[in-house]
C-alpha cells in the first residue's frame, strides 16, 4: 500500500515502490531479477520459515524501486507453511509489512498453456500487474506463436516480451517500473474454479493466436540417452565421476599451491619479524589461518560452479529423476541426492544447494545428515593416520588394507547419513509429506554471467562466514596454546621447556581437563588439544598435531608421521596404538567438527536448534563409535 | 482409470482429480495443469519404475506414483 500521509514518520521510510517478482522455477525469473537489479541481491529469510528471501533495488528516474524475487512456484494456493508465508507476504498479511505495490508475473512463453494458470492466480489478487514473457526468441525459433498485443488486451494488464540473456525487453520493464504502483489492475478477474479456469485459458490461447512450439529437439535427443534406463544410469555415474575428478584433480594442485604459498609467507615472517613471539603468532596463527581458509577456496569455487552449471543447464532435475526412487526409500527425494553428493567435497555448498528442495522437512533432514558425508577436510586426517599406522599390505592383488580402511570410512559415513535421514523422517521430521512433483525443463545453455554470479555469491559467503570462523579459531587456538607464558624450571633444555609451556598453556589445561571424557577412547591430552583445534576445520587436526610434536621435539626434522610414531605415554608405551588410531578415525567419521558447517546450518534452517542438535548428537555418536572401535580393535589385535 | 496405470507411450485425457477443492494436493495437481480435458502422454519412467515424466500443456512434469494415482484419465489412441 502506498503512503497517503506524507510527514507521518512511519511512512517516510516506506516510500520506495515495492514490486514482487512471481514465476515458476524455470521461467527465467532470476535472470530478469538480475538483469533489473544488476546482480545486487540482499538475501534474508521469511519470518519463521527456512525460505530464502531475496531483494534488490533499481533506480528509475531518481526513484528507488525495491524488487523482491519470490521463490519459484507453480501455484498461489499453498501446500506448505513455507509457501503460506510467501503468499502472506504477497497479500500483506505479514506483521509490520505492507504488501508489494505491484506484481510482475514472469512466464515462459514456450509453456504459456500452463503458465496461464499462475497468471490467472496472480491477476485474481486484483493488484497492479505486469506480465513478462520470457524465451520469446526460443518460441519463435521452435515455430510457436503468441500475439503479445492481443494477450495484453485479453488480460487487461501490460505484457512485455523479453530475451533475458540478450537484454531485449529489459529497458522497457525498467521504464515501466517508474510508476509501477499505477499499473492497471485487471478489470475482469479470471475465474477461480479449476474447470472454469481451464475454459478461460482455452479462450485466451485462441484469442492470442497461440501456436504450441515444436518439441525441443535437442532436449528430446539428449533425454533419449540421459534418461535411458541403462545408458542414463551409465551417463549419470559418468557425470558424477567427472564431478569428483574435477574436484580432486583440478582443485588439488591449486590447493597445494595456495598451501605452499602461505607456508612460504609464514617462513618469511618468521625469518624477518624480529620479535620471536610476534613472528610465531603471525606465521602460525594468522597466516596459517588465512591459508587454511583459502586452501578450501579452489575446491569450493569449483563445486559451486559445477552445481550452478548443472542446475541451470537442466541436468539436476534429470539426476534427481534417476535417483528419486533410491532416495525415497530413506524418506528423502531425488533432489537431496545432489546435495549429499556435493557434501563429499564440502558440506557447506551441499547444505546451501538444499534450497531447491521444496519440502522444508526434506530440506532440514538433508541439511542435518550432510555433515556425515565424508568431506575433503577429513581426508588429510584419514590419509595421515592410515599411512602411518595401517599396514601397507595387500589383501588381494592391488587391493590393500589401507585402501580398504579408507573406503570403509567413506562407506560408513554415507550409510550413517542415509540411516540418520530415515530416522529423522520417521521421528522429529515426521508428518504430512508434500506432493512430489518436479518439472523437466528443456536443456538450455545457461548465461555465463548467471553461473558466475551465483558461484561468486556463494564463494563470497563462504569466505566471509567460514573465513572469519576458521581464521578466528586459528588465532584463538594459537593464543591458547601459548598463554599463560610460564618460566620453565631452571636447567631445563629447550625441548623440555617448549613441552612444559605447552602443557601449562590454557589449551593444554583444556586438553587435560577433558581427559576423563576421552580417556576411554585412548586419547592423550595432546590428541584432545588437536581435537579442540579441529573444531574450526577438521584438517587443522593434522597441523595442530604437527605444532604439538614440533613443540615437544623442536630439533627433530622428521615428518609428522615419524613424530607421531615416536610419541609415548607417561608409562613409555606408544600413544598411537591400533585401538587409539581406530578410535580417532571413527570419531572423525561422526563428529561435527566444523564451525563453518554449523554456521551454514544455522543460516539455512533459520534457527540454532538444528545445528546445536546436530553437534550434540554427532558428538555422542562419535564418542560411542570411537569407543566401540577402540574395544573391538583391542580385542582383535590383543592390545 | 488413473494416470499411474498407463504405460510409457500411451496417451490419455484428464477427466478429473480425486479429492475435493479443500484438498491441497488435488488443488496443486490442477494448478500444475492436470485439468479436465488436458491431453497427456506418458513420456518415460525412471529405471526403478518410479517416478514418471508426463507431457502435458507443452511441458514435461514428473510425478511419483502416489500423486499420479490422484489424476483420473481416459485412455485415447496415441498418435
Amino acid at each position: 500500500m502506498t503512503c497517503h500521509h506524507p510527514g507521518h514518520e512511519e511512512c517516510l521510510a516506506d516510500h520506495d515502490v515495492r514490486v514482487a517478482l512471481i514465476g515458476s522455477p524455470n521461467a527465467g525469473k532470476t535472470t530478469i531479477f538480475n538483469g533489473l537489479t544488476g546482480f545486487r541481491a540482499k538475501t534474508g529469510n521469511y519470518p519463521g520459515v527456512t525460505v530464502t528471501r531475496s531483494q534488490g533495488t533499481v533506480t528509475v528516474d531518481g526513484r528507488t524501486v525495491v524488487i523482491e524475487d519470490l521463490p519459484g512456484t507453480h501455484s498461489l494456493s499453498p501446500v506448505s507453511p513455507d509457501e503460506q508465508v510467501v503468499i502472506d507476504s504477497l497479500e500483506g498479511r505479514l506483521a509490520e509489512e505492507a504488501p508489494p505495490d505491484a506484481l510482475i508475473v514472469v512466464a515462459d512463453a514456450t509453456t504459456i498453456e500452463r503458465s496461464l494458470i499462475l497468471i490467472a492466480q496472480v491477476l485474481q489478487l486484483g493488484r497492479p500487474t505486469l506480465v513478462v514473457l520470457t524465451m520469446i526468441d526460443e518460441l519463435a525459433a521452435r515455430g510457436g506463436h503468441i500475439d503479445e498485443a492481443r494477450l495484453q488486451a485479453c488480460l487487461g494488464v501490460p505484457v512485455v516480451g523479453v530475451v533475458g540473456t540478450k537484454k531485449i525487453g529489459l529497458p522497457q520493464i525498467r521504464e515501466l517500473l517508474a510508476d509501477a504502483a499505477d499499473w492497471p489492475v485487471p478489470v475482469l478477474l479470471p475465474p477461480s474454479d479449476p474447470e472454469e479456469r481451464s475454459a478461460w485459458i482455452g479462450s485466451v490461447l485462441a484469442s492470442v493466436l497461440h501456436q504450441r512450439p515444436e518439441s525441443h529437439r535437442h532436449s528430446e535427443i539428449a533425454d533419449r540417452v540421459l534418461l535411458h534406463p541403462v545408458l542414463g544410469v551409465v551417463a549419470f555415474f559418468g557425470v558424477m565421476f567427472a564431478f569428483f575428478q574435477v574436484i580432486f584433480t583440478w582443485a588439488a594442485p591449486l590447493q597445494d599451491a595456495v598451501g605452499a604459498f602461505f607456508d612460504w609467507l609464514g617462513g618469511l615472517v618468521e625469518e624477518y619479524v624480529p620479535w620471536e613471539t610476534l613472528a610465531a603468532f603471525l606465521s602460525q596463527g594468522v597466516i596459517a589461518g588465512v591459508g587454511s581458509v583459502l586452501t578450501f577456496l579452489p575446491q569450493i569455487i569449483l563445486l559451486f560452479l559445477m552445481i550452478s552449471f548443472l542446475e541451470n543447464v537442466g541436468y539436476m532435475s534429470r539426476a534427481a529423476f534417476l535417483m528419486d526412487r533410491v532416495m525415497g526409500r530413506f524418506g528423502l527425494e531425488g533432489r537431496a541426492f545432489v546435495s549429499l553428493l556435493s557434501s563429499y567435497a564440502c558440506a557447506v555448498p551441499g547444505i546451501m544447494s538444499t534450497r531447491t528442495i521444496p519440502s522444508s522437512k526434506d530440506r532440514i533432514a538433508t541439511i542435518m545428515v550432510a555433515p556425515l558425508m565424508t568431506c575433503s577436510a577429513r581426508l588429510p586426517v584419514y590419509t595421515l593416520l592410515i599411512a602411518a599406522f595401517v599396514p601397507a599390505v595387500s589383501v588381494w592383488g592391488p587391493i590393500g588394507v589401507q585402501g580398504l580402511v579408507l573406503f570403509g570410512l567413506y562407506l560408513l559415513g554415507t550409510v550413517s547419513a542415509i540411516i540418520a535421514a530415515a530416522v529423522l523422517k520417521r521421528t522429529r521430521l515426521k508428518g504430512e509429506t508434500l506432493p512430489f512433483y518436479m518439472e523437466m525443463p528443456p536443456y538450455r545453455v545457461p548465461g555465463l554471467k548467471l553461473v558466475v554470479v551465483q558461484c561468486w555469491d556463494s564463494a563470497r559467503y563462504f569466505v566471509r562466514k567460514a573465513g572469519t570462523i576458521i581464521l578466528g579459531t586459528s588465532i584463538i587456538l594459537w593464543i591458547l596454546l601459548h598463554i599463560p607464558v610460564v618460566t620453565p624450571p631452571a636447567g631445563m633444555n629447550e625441548a623440555d621447556a617448549a613441552s612444559y609451556q605447552l602443557e601449562q598453556s590454557i589449551a593444554g589445561s583444556a586438553g587435560r581437563a577433558v581427559e576423563p571424557v576421552f580417556e576411554p577412547l585412548g586419547f592423550t591430552w595432546q590428541i584432545n588439544v588437536a581435537l579442540i583445534g579441529s573444531l574450526s576445520a577438521r584438517e587443522v587436526f593434522v597441523s595442530t598435531l604437527g605444532q604439538i610434536s614440533a613443540a615437544e621435539d623442536p630439533d627433530s626434522d622428521s615428518s609428522i608421521e615419524a613424530t607421531l610414531k615416536a610419541q609415548t605415554r607417561p608409562d613409555g608405551s606408544p600413544v598411537y596404538t591400533a585401538p587409539t588410531v581406530a578410535a580417532i578415525l571413527l570419531f572423525f567419521v561422526y563428529a561435527l567438527q566444523c564451525m563453518s558447517t554449523v554456521a551454514v546450518m544455522r543460516r539455512e534452517t533459520g534457527s540454532w536448534r538444528w545445528p546445536v542438535g546436530a553437534f550434540v548428537t554427532f558428538f555422542f555418536l562419535a564418542w560411542i563409535a570411537a569407543f566401540i572401535g577402540n574395544r573391538v580393535t583391542a580385542a582383535i589385535t590383543g592390545g | 482409470m488413473t494416470l499411474d496405470s498407463l504405460q510409457v507411450g500411451e496417451a490419455a485425457v484428464v477427466t478429473g482429480i480425486n479429492g475435493d477443492a479443500a484438498d491441497a494436493v488435488a488443488r496443486r495437481l490442477s494448478d500444475l495443469g492436470f485439468l479436465s480435458g488436458t491431453p497427456i502422454v506418458v513420456r518415460r519412467r525412471a529405471p526403478l519404475g518410479d517416478p514418471t515424466v508426463f507431457d502435458l500443456r507443452g511441458y514435461q512434469m514428473c510425478l511419483r506414483r502416489a500423486e499420479a494415482q490422484r489424476v483420473m484419465v481416459e485412455r485415447v489412441a496415441s498418435q
